[in-house]
């Protein structure tokens, strides 16, 4: 059998308060190609309309969790995008 | 399970109630409250928003990684939703044997929530302006959280 690339898979993004205010929507799918990382999820976001107001290192939290940029993603993955943090 | 998310009215007794023992002689406690005032202007209320299961899985890191390090019991919690002033926000209460690690322990984990865990806040002013607070300096926050000394595995971008 030929080999392939690898197939496309889908990362769910999570926007929150001024983002979601800044691009109008609070949440999306988008479809990546493995490899890929946070980054990669933040490029894709940012070709979206209103994307280019997010700031340029936007804290993110992958599954929950705090990540970096650098952090690869995988089918099924959340991806939240984190405004700046104001609990308290 | 723990919740530390609510939409109700916060109770310190609850969270002393919850750390208390006889064991431990020494409690103490952080309440953070609506201030009537931020940058010199006038705050009506504030609208608290969250990522809510995060705060949960955050929170419980944090407490877990208060009660690793020292020998105390953790409780917090923090509210959501529309507050007015005065009303308490977040709540945390630490236990020990003695009072130095249930004071080090109250301060940590209020510090650590602050940094890291997803709530938002935003302020309606006297003038009629609403505005999601820390929006302004947006592409630092995330500088503030990942400070070297933070818990491993806490992202955010160091420029």
């Amino acid at each position: 059998m030929p080999s392939t690339a690898a197939p496309p898979f889908t990362v769910r993004v999570l926007l929150f308060a001024s983002y979601a205010d800044t691009l109008g929507f609070d949440s999306v799918e988008l479809r990546l190609e493995a490899p890929a990382t946070v980054g990669d999820v933040l490029v894709r976001l940012r070709a979206l309309p209103g994307g280019d107001r997010l700031p340029p290192r936007p804290l993110c939290a992958l599954n929950l969790t705090h990540v970096r940029s650098d952090a690869p993603v995988s089918g099924g993955d959340e991806l939240a995008v984190l405004p700046p943090l104001a609990g308290g | 399970m723990t919740v530390y998310l609510t939409e109700s009215p916060l109770d310190l007794g609850e969270l002393l109630a919850m750390v208390q023992s006889p064991e431990r002689g020494g409690a103490a406690c952080f309440l953070g409250t609506v201030r009537n005032h931020h940058g010199g202007r006038e705050v009506l209320r504030l609208e608290y928003s969250a990522y809510g299961p995060m705060v949960e899985a955050e929170c419980a890191r944090i407490v877990a990684e208060a009660e690793s390090r020292w020998q105390v019991a953790v409780a917090l919690r923090h509210r959501i939703g529309r507050l007015e002033i005065g009303d308490a926000a977040v709540a945390v209460a630490a236990a020990s044997a003695h009072r130095d690690e249930a004071f080090v322990a109250c301060r940590h984990v209020i510090e650590e929530l602050k940094r890291r865990v997803p709530i938002w806040k935003r302020e309606v002013y006297a003038d009629g302006t609403v505005e999601w607070v820390g929006a302004g300096d947006s592409g630092t926050a995330g500088q503030r959280v990942s400070e070297p000394h933070v818990t491993a595995g806490l992202g955010g971008e160091t420029s």
